[in-house]
């Protein structure tokens, strides 16, 4: 159906994928609020939320509706319009960056091939950075609107770090860009599929990535913006109500997509072994693949959990010191000698 | 510098070897350990459907006591009060009349009787201190209440019912 010059059908295949990734990212974000209390529990040797529903199923649901019937406090000596924003922003950026990760290969619906990519932008990974920077702003915004020190420290600290980790992170990438040699997300899914998973060329590269998203999220042991003991929450100790619910579920969202980063970046994305000679039909493998790609995202979201309930948080030199004297020089490294790799191989 | 006692142990202040300074043993073997624990029999005790069992001396509430003709034994002799090193016995006396001997065993008894369960650190002093055998701890402990004053618990509370009526 082509209107106006304009395939309809393509938009409205891309609003539903759209919908459906985001439902999808809150949801996980929602039940990862719940596992992340099973798995606290767990390890603590308790039970866990087990009132609401089967299993706490529920409870997820029962905390959404407490936060919203909570009242809502806007300092007096707070400028309103960014403390509105704030929460705002981190909300935005981190439904964002779900569009250009490759949640499955094509599907064919009556002869139409369905990308489950929103868009395959060739600069996938260049998208990501810009709009995962953009994350801190929302913190930085928010800490500076509330007019309170802790929450103003709480945002300086929140930049600082996010700046240093920056770092090393794109300098892992970069050795990872040299490998694949493009910026298409799909394109490096791709090449996984018919070759060894990334992480077996860039064991370093993974690691690193792997701390810089700790980092990136603000998860323990580098929760330094939050940090619940020394700063009180930090940036986001004057806020209630669900603008405090969207600072906590950004941070949700954020940790399920770079879960799926990393699963998609190092970890074969939707590819899983063998895909291609099972003679399934491509649609079946299709949706195989997205049930890999989302039990590997499950798993990094476990992980995230495992080390938060595991490691304390580091003191702020311990953090700087780590970032810029340990993680930017071993990138280097990896970075170099990765690319010393690529080039011998190619003569 | 001499220690004080033998249990001190000096602080090994060596520098850090180099596997020290990595972290990630370190940490790997911390993860090892929670992964552990994750496993693990659960120390919860899912409360109103599973209970926990008391010791067999578990000073629970208190109960008041009648003889085996359902009188009351208490003579408010007041000594429970006295051995009570919460202060939260409370009790006012009162002269037994003429045709209420199937009610109470002693000439004199307890008009007014209460326990303030906040204040009770549940110690049984005042089960011990009793020369007539009036006041037991059993085996239940208060539940929860809206008020503090639900918590003061009077004679109708406390006492057990008749052997004979059953009231
Ligand atoms: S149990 Fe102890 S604290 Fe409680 S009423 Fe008896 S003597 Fe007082
Ligand atoms: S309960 Fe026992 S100790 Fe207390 S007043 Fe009555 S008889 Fe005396």
């Amino acid at each position: 159906m082509t209107l106006l010059s304009i395939d309809w059908f393509f938009i409205i295949e891309k609003i539903l994928l759209i919908s459906a990734v985001l439902v999808l990212s809150l949801v996980v974000a929602m039940y990862s609020t719940w596992g992340e209390r099973k798995v606290a529990a767990w390890i603590q040797d308790r039970l866990g939320p087990n009132r609401a529903g089967p299993m706490g199923l529920l409870q997820p649901l029962a905390d959404g509706g407490k936060l919203f019937f909570k009242e809502e406090i806007i300092p007096t000596n707070s400028n309103p319009f960014l403390f509105i924003l704030g929460p705002s922003i981190a909300m935005v950026v981190a439904c964002m960056t779900s569009a250009v990760i490759p949640w499955g290969d094509t599907l064919t619906i009556a002869g139409r091939t369905i990308s489950l990519q929103v868009a395959d932008v060739n600069i996938g990974i260049l998208f990501i950075f810009g709009v995962v920077s953009m994350g801190v702003y929302g913190i930085m915004v928010g800490g500076w609107a509330s007019n309170n020190k802790y929450s103003l420290l709480a945002s300086v600290r929140a930049a600082s770090q996010i700046i240093s980790y920056e770092l090393p992170m794109g300098l892992a990438l970069i050795a990872l860009l040299m490998l694949t040699g493009t910026l298409s997300l799909k394109e490096i899914v791709e090449q996984q599929r018919h070759d060894l998973w990334n992480v077996v060329y860039q064991p370093l590269g993974f690691f690193i990535f792997l701390i810089c998203a700790f980092a990136e999220c603000n998860r323990t042991p580098f929760d330094l913006p939050e940090a619940e003991n020394e700063l009180n929450g930090g940036y986001h100790l004057e806020y209630s109500s669900m603008k405090l619910g969207f600072f906590l579920f950004a941070e949700y969202i954020n940790m399920f997509i770079s879960s799926a980063l990393m699963a998609t970046m190092y970890f074969g994305g939707y590819a899983f072994p063998y895909m291609d000679s099972l003679g399934l039909s491509p649609n079946m493998i299709s949706l195989l693949g997205f049930a890999a790609l989302f039990i590997k995202t499950l798993l990094f979201i476990f992980f995230f959990m495992w080390v938060r309930w595991t490691i304390p948080r580091f003191r702020y030199d311990q953090l700087m010191r780590l970032g810029w004297k340990v993680l930017i020089p071993l990138a280097l490294a990896n970075m170099l000698i990765t690319g010393g790799v690529v080039l011998l191989r190619q003569h | 510098m001499q220690a004080l006692t033998n249990r001190a142990k000096p602080v090994d202040r060596r520098p850090m070897t180099f596997m020290e300074k990595l972290y990630v043993p370190a940490i790997a073997k911390g993860m090892g350990i929670t992964l552990k624990h994750l496993f693990q029999r659960k120390a919860t005790v899912s409360f109103p459907e599973k209970k926990r069992d008391f010791s067999p001396v578990f000073r629970g509430l208190h109960v008041l006591n009648r003889d085996e003709e359902g009188r009351e034994r208490c003579t408010a002799c007041g000594l429970c009060a006295v051995a009570c090193p919460a202060e939260a016995i409370t009790m006012e006396a009162a002269e037994r009349k003429t045709g209420e001997e199937n009610l109470y065993r002693e000439e004199k008894y307890a008009a007014r009787y209460e326990i303030n369960m906040l204040r009770c650190i549940f110690c049984g002093f005042c089960e011990e201190a009793c020369p007539k055998d009036a006041i037991y701890m059993s085996e239940t402990f208060a539940p929860s209440n809206y008020q503090r004053k639900g918590f003061i618990y009077g004679k109708d509370d406390l006492l057990i019912p008749d052997p004979k009526t059953g009231k």
